[in-house]
C-alpha cells in the first residue's frame, strides 16, 4: 500500500497519475460521444494518422516540445479524418475500408520517418519511438501542463456546445432544420476528438490508444441511460484506466504503460458487460428467468380456472395429474403450485388436489383478460 | 397566391444518376397533402432536398412566400422513424425537448418553461406518462409519436413527415390521422410521404403522385385518378387496377 502515500509525496509518481488522469478524463468523454457516433474506430485511425505528424514535426523544428509535437500529431490526425471523409463521399470506397486503408498507409509512413530520424546522428531525437507504445514514465509537469490546459479547454468546449452535440448525434438531420450548421459543429466535435487523442499519444502510445477512446465510453453505456452521467461516467472510468495503467507501468520498468492501460481498462468493461444492472448480461439472465417463473404461475393460474369453470364453483378443486397434462411445455406442474401456494393464490385440498383461492381467482380472470381481451 | 410550400425546379442527382428532375410542387395553405410513389421515387429526398439536408442540383423552396432558409423556424420535420438509433442514451421528455432547441439558440440550456411546452405536446399525442421512458423502451407507434411530438413543440406553420405511418398499429395510424386533421383545421399545412394508396382518399385532401419527375399533384378527387396512378407506377397495372376499384 506504499504507493498510496508515494502518489501524493512522490513528485515523479504524482506527476504521471495527474498527467495520465488528465488524458483518460478527456479521451474518455469525448469518447462517449464518439461511441454513440459510431466513430470508435475512427479514433484508433486518427492515433495512427498522428505518428507522421509528430515526426514531421521534429523534423521541422527539431524540437521534442509537447506543444510541437502535439501540434503535428494533431494536423495529421485530422488530415487522416478528413481524408477518410472525403474517399468514403467521394468515391465508392466504403467507410470501413478507407478506415483501413489510412490508417495503414498513415501508419507505415509515420513508421518510415521514425527510422529515417533514428538514423541520423543527432542524438536529440532519442524517445520519439516511445510514441509507438507511450511511455509514462517520461511525463514531466511541462507535458502534465500542456495536457491540463487543452484538455480543460476540450472539455470545456464540450459543455458550451452540450445539447448541439446531443442532437448531432441522436439526429443530426434534424439539427439541420433548427438552422444550426451541421457540418461546422461535425467539424468542431471531430477536432475535439483528435485533439482528446493527441494528448494521450506521449503516454499511451499511437497503437493502443484507441482503447482510451472506446473501452470506457462502451463500459459506461452500461450503467446509465443518460447520457450526462455517461459522458461524466466515461471520463471516470478513462481516469482510473489511465493512472492505474500510468502508475503501474511507471513503478515497474520493463511494463509498457499502453498495454497495462488496456488491460485495465478492458476488465472494466468485461465486468460492466457481465453486472451492470440493465443492460448486463448476469442481470438479463435472472429478469429473464423470473419472467419465465412468473409466466407458468400465469399458465397453471388458468388451466385451474379453466378446469374450475366446467364446474359450479371457480374454486372447484382439481387433481395434479390434470394439470401436468395440461401444462406440458413447461414440465410437471408441482414446483409451480407450491409457488401460487406461497403466493397465496391457490390451495392444496388433499395430498393430490389443488384449489384457486379467491384472489387465485381474480388474478387468472385478470390474466384471461390481458391475454384474450375478454374476460370468460 | 401565396402557396404555403412553393418548390420549383428541384433536381437532385446522386452520382450522374438523377433522382429527382426538374420537380414543381405548390401547396396551399391549410392542406392536408400526401406523397406517393413507388419505392426510389425520390419522396424522401423531396424533402430532404427541400429542408437542405440534401444537396439539390437545382430547385428553390418558398415558404409562405419567402426562402426557406428564412422561414425555418416555421417549418417542423418528421424523419423516418428508422433514421435514428432508438438506443441512445436519452428519455422521452429529452427528445421532444430537442423540437424547441432552435428558439433557445446556441449555449441555452432548456429549462422549466421547454419542459413544460415539451408535456403538453407529448399529452397532445397521448405519450405524457411516457415522459420518463428511455427510448430503447418504445414501440414503434409510440416512437412515432414522439417524433411527432418534437414536431409538435416546434409550433410551425408547415409540416414535413416521412413515413408517420410506418409500422404503426390501426390505433396508432388513427391518433396520428386525427392528430394531422386537427393540424389542418388548425390552418397548418402538412405533407407526408405516404405509403398505403388505399387510405389517400380518406385521409388526405390534395395528393402528389411522384416517381423521379412529378407526374401529378393537386386535390385528390381530381389528381388520384387510375391514369395518374398508372404512370406514376408503370408496370404493376393490376395492382392499380384492383386498387381504383376498392375506390369505388
Amino acid at each position: 500500500m506504499e504507493w498510496i502515500t508515494d502518489l501524493f509525496t512522490d513528485y515523479t509518481l504524482r506527476t504521471v497519475a495527474l498527467g495520465s488522469a488528465l488524458l483518460g478524463i478527456t479521451a474518455g468523454s469525448l469518447g462517449g460521444f464518439a461511441l454513440l457516433r459510431r466513430q470508435s474506430l475512427l479514433g484508433d485511425a486518427i492515433s495512427h494518422a498522428a505518428l507522421p505528424g509528430i515526426a514531421i514535426a521534429f523534423l521541422l523544428t527539431g524540437s521534442k516540445a509537447p506543444l510541437v509535437l502535439i501540434i503535428g500529431a494533431a494536423v495529421a490526425g485530422w488530415s487522416g479524418a478528413a481524408l477518410i471523409t472525403t474517399v468514403t463521399t467521394r468515391t465508392r470506397i466504403k467507410y470501413d475500408s478507407a478506415l483501413g486503408v489510412m490508417l495503414s498507409v498513415f501508419f507505415g509512413f509515420g513508421l518510415v520517418l521514425l527510422t529515417f530520424i533514428q538514423r541520423q546522428p543527432n542524438s536529440n531525437q532519442a524517445g520519439l519511438d516511445s510514441f509507438l507504445f507511450g511511455q509514462a514514465a517520461a511525463l514531466v509537469e511541462r507535458d502534465v501542463l500542456v495536457i491540463f490546459a487543452i484538455g480543460a479547454a476540450v472539455l470545456l468546449l464540450m459543455t458550451l456546445f452540450w445539447k448541439e452535440f446531443k442532437i448531432l448525434s441522436f439526429d443530426s438531420d434534424f439539427l439541420g432544420t433548427l438552422g444550426f450548421p451541421v457540418r461546422r459543429l461535425d467539424h468542431l466535435l471531430t477536432t475535439l476528438f483528435v485533439i482528446a487523442i493527441v494528448i494521450g499519444l506521449q503516454t499511451v502510445g499511437v497503437v493502443l490508444m484507441s482503447a482510451m477512446i472506446i473501452a470506457p465510453g462502451a463500459a459506461a453505456r452500461q450503467w446509465t441511460d443518460r447520457l450526462g452521467r455517461m459522458i461524466v461516467l466515461s471520463g471516470f472510468i478513462g481516469a482510473v484506466a489511465g493512472v492505474g495503467g500510468a502508475v503501474a507501468s511507471s513503478m515497474i520498468p520493463s511494463l509498457p504503460t499502453g498495454p497495462t492501460i488496456v488491460l485495465i481498462v478492458s476488465c472494466i468493461v468485461f465486468f460492466s458487460l457481465l453486472f451492470a444492472p440493465n443492460r448486463g448480461l448476469v442481470f438479463r439472465r435472472i429478469r429473464e428467468w423470473k419472467a419465465g417463473k412468473m409466466l407458468r404461475v400465469d399458465a397453471v393460474l388458468v388451466d385451474l380456472y379453466t378446469l374450475a369453470s366446467q364446474h359450479s364453483s371457480a374454486e372447484h378443486p382439481h387433481s395434479e395429474r390434470v394439470l401436468d397434462v395440461m401444462s406440458t411445455i413447461s414440465g410437471p406442474a408441482r414446483r409451480t403450485l407450491v409457488l401460487l401456494k406461497d403466493l397465496e393464490l391457490a390451495r392444496q385440498i388433499d395430498s393430490t388436489h389443488w384449489s384457486l383461492t379467491p384472489s387465485g381467482v381474480s388474478r387468472a380472470e385478470s390474466v384471461i383478460e390481458r391475454q384474450f381481451g375478454v374476460a370468460s | 397566391m401565396d402557396y404555403a410550400i412553393d418548390i420549383r425546379d428541384m433536381t437532385v442527382a446522386y452520382r450522374e444518376k438523377p433522382v429527382l428532375w426538374d420537380v414543381d410542387l405548390q401547396v396551399p395553405p391549410g392542406v392536408l397533402l400526401a406523397i406517393v410513389g413507388p419505392n426510389g421515387a425520390g419522396k424522401t429526398t423531396l424533402i430532404k432536398a427541400s429542408l437542405g439536408l440534401v444537396k439539390a442540383a437545382a430547385g428553390s423552396v418558398l415558404i409562405h412566400g419567402r426562402p426557406y432558409a428564412e422561414q425555418r423556424s416555421t417549418v417542423a420535420y418528421v424523419p423516418q422513424r428508422g433514421s435514428v438509433d432508438w438506443d441512445f442514451p436519452t428519455n422521452v421528455l429529452d427528445v421532444v425537448t430537442m423540437g424547441l432547441y432552435g428558439q433557445l439558440g446556441w449555449f441555452k440550456r432548456p429549462g422549466k418553461a421547454e419542459r413544460v411546452a415539451a408535456l403538453k405536446s407529448l399529452a397532445q399525442v397521448g405519450m405524457e406518462e411516457f415522459a420518463a421512458r428511455q427510448i430503447s423502451q418504445l414501440s414503434g407507434g409510440q416512437q412515432q409519436r414522439v417524433f411527432l411530438a418534437r414536431a409538435l413543440v416546434q409550433d410551425a406553420r408547415v409540416y414535413f413527415m416521412d413515413e408517420p405511418f410506418q409500422g404503426v398499429d390501426a390505433t396508432t395510424e388513427r391518433a396520428i390521422v386525427d392528430l394531422l386533421q386537427g393540424l389542418r383545421k388548425q390552418g397548418k399545412t402538412v405533407a407526408v410521404v405516404h405509403h398505403d394508396l388505399q387510405t389517400v382518399p380518406e385521409y388526405f385532401d390534395h395528393v402528389m403522385l411522384l416517381n423521379v419527375r412529378r407526374i401529378a399533384s393537386g386535390p385528390v378527387e381530381e389528381e388520384f385518378t387510375e391514369e395518374n396512378l398508372r404512370t406514376t407506377y408503370g408496370g404493376r397495372v393490376a395492382f392499380v387496377s384492383a386498387l381504383s376499384a376498392a375506390k369505388k
